[in-house]
């Protein structure tokens, strides 16, 4: 329950980040703090009360049944949300790189980083 | 108990980091605060009982985003407006 | 002033569309259905203590496969930006002392270290995600340390297109030993003793190209953005 509130007030400050600042290097560190906290949010809902990493070692108490199968005793959290989140990781980095390519290229070009003065670019 | 003081603090500092990166007028100081946010943030994940996600968090978020913000400055010269 | 104002409400506006998702939040007990049949099925037919590389690698293993084709893109978008610049020589400083010296002693252990987390990925916290990025780390160390240095272009090539083609190869493979519904199923190979190297059928092959398809891309947009692409 902390852990969804730190997250949702790190993406509120940095969708104000990203929309109140002119400097393109600042709008892109708005969207690396938005991705943090995304991803804040989505391991706290797969918590469960008083469980351990979803790994199963000597350490975690397990039965055998008579068929052979084998059951775990202990309280393990969930694992599909830690999946997801771990490629997540990995994409926010290689889309960062490729806007901060985006952004070097502009400055060569045009000699500014401020964004209103790329406004011909638009229609 | 000491898992909720533990959580709380943190948060807060995760908090003030962010307001900080807002509120500074140099472009350095922003990308370090956004390195600071990424290393709570992966301490807070190994409390919530996810590793995996830990590793990959320390040393993608705190390591490498840090550096290739810190090219990108460079190659702009400052980084600042004018 | 304007701007200011419109902000601060499409930051309040959002804070209360989230504010449902805030008040309908309760801790669990007990796992619901999904979880418990992902853990038990890793743990009794494809015999992996970490049930993550389980669920990343077989069941969720076509998010993988989109995953990899996007890191791919962006390196190759990198890549196409920032062409090569002349530098002028006289800005180029050498490293110190201390950083030479110890670089030397710390990339090799480095690099080892990751090859190490991304081979034994099934048996303890880690795997191929992780185990790149910290080679990239040993690559970024010795950019630092030696500036003149050039990094060998086409041996990252090469690693980096056989990984992705031994990755779709291994997926194709499962569907035609085993019939249909069964791309990227690791019951392939033979599934070994629990808690061995040798365990989990296809996965520590299947971990092992992630791991040095990460690790060659992520090194690759480093020596881009150093100074826009160098020649071996």
């Amino acid at each position: 329950m902390i852990v969804l509130i730190i997250g949702l007030m790190l993406v509120l400050i940095g969708i104000m980040i990203m929309l109140s600042k002119k400097n393109m290097l600042r709008i892109i560190i708005g969207f690396s703090i938005v991705d943090t906290g995304i991803h804040l949010i989505i391991v706290a809902i797969g918590y469960i009360k008083n469980a351990t990493a979803p790994i199963i070692d000597l350490g975690v108490k397990t039965t055998r049944d008579s068929s052979g199968l084998i059951s775990v005793i202990d309280k393990v959290a969930d694992p599909v949300p830690s999946a997801l989140v771990l490629t997540s990781i990995v994409i926010g980095l290689a889309v960062t790189a490729l806007m901060l390519s985006y952004a070097i290229r502009l400055y060569q070009k045009s000699g500014t980083l401020n964004i209103d003065d790329h406004e011909e670019s638009k229609w | 108990m000491f898992e909720t003081i533990t959580l709380i603090a943190l948060g807060l500092i995760c908090i003030v980091a962010a307001v900080y990166a807002l509120i500074t007028k140099k472009t350095l100081n922003a990308v370090i605060a956004s390195g600071v946010i990424s290393l709570l943030a992966s301490i807070i994940f190994l409390i919530v009982a996810a590793p995996d996600v830990a590793m990959t968090e320390a040393s993608i978020g705190a390591g490498l985003t840090t550096v290739v913000f810190l090219y990108a400055i460079k190659h702009t010269k400052g980084g600042e407006d004018e | 002033m304007f701007k200011y104002i419109f902000a601060i409400l499409c930051v309040i506006g959002f804070g209360w569309m989230m504010w449902h998702l805030v008040q309908g939040f309760y801790i669990p007990d007990t796992m619901n259905e999904i979880a418990d049949s992902y853990v038990s099925g890793s743990v009794n037919e494809l015999k992996i203590p970490n049930t993550v590389t389980a669920v990343v690698v077989s069941y969720r293993g076509l998010d993988t496969l989109g995953e990899v084709t996007v890191l791919f893109l962006a390196t190759a978008g990198v890549g196409f930006f920032l062409k090569r610049h002349r530098q002028t020589n006289a800005k180029r400083r050498e490293g110190s002392e201390i950083l030479k010296t110890g670089a030397s002693f710390l990339a090799p252990m480095i690099m080892l270290f990751g090859i190490y987390v991304f081979t034994h990925g099934h048996l303890t916290p880690g795997g191929g995600f992780q185990g790149g990025v910290l080679i990239a780390s040993a690559t970024l160390l010795i950019i630092l340390a030696c500036p003149d240095c050039a990094l060998p272009k086409h041996l990252i090539r090469i690693l980096e297109g056989i990984s992705g083609l031994g990755y779709v190869l291994i997926g194709i493979l499962g569907l035609l030993i085993l019939g249909k519904h069964s791309f990227l199923d690791p019951r392939i190979m033979d599934m070994g003793e629990w808690q061995k190297l040798f365990s989990g059928g296809a996965i520590p092959i299947i971990y092992s190209l992630i791991g040095l398809k990460v690790g060659s891309e992520l090194s690759s947009v480093l020596g881009y953005l150093k100074g826009g692409g160098e020649e071996s």
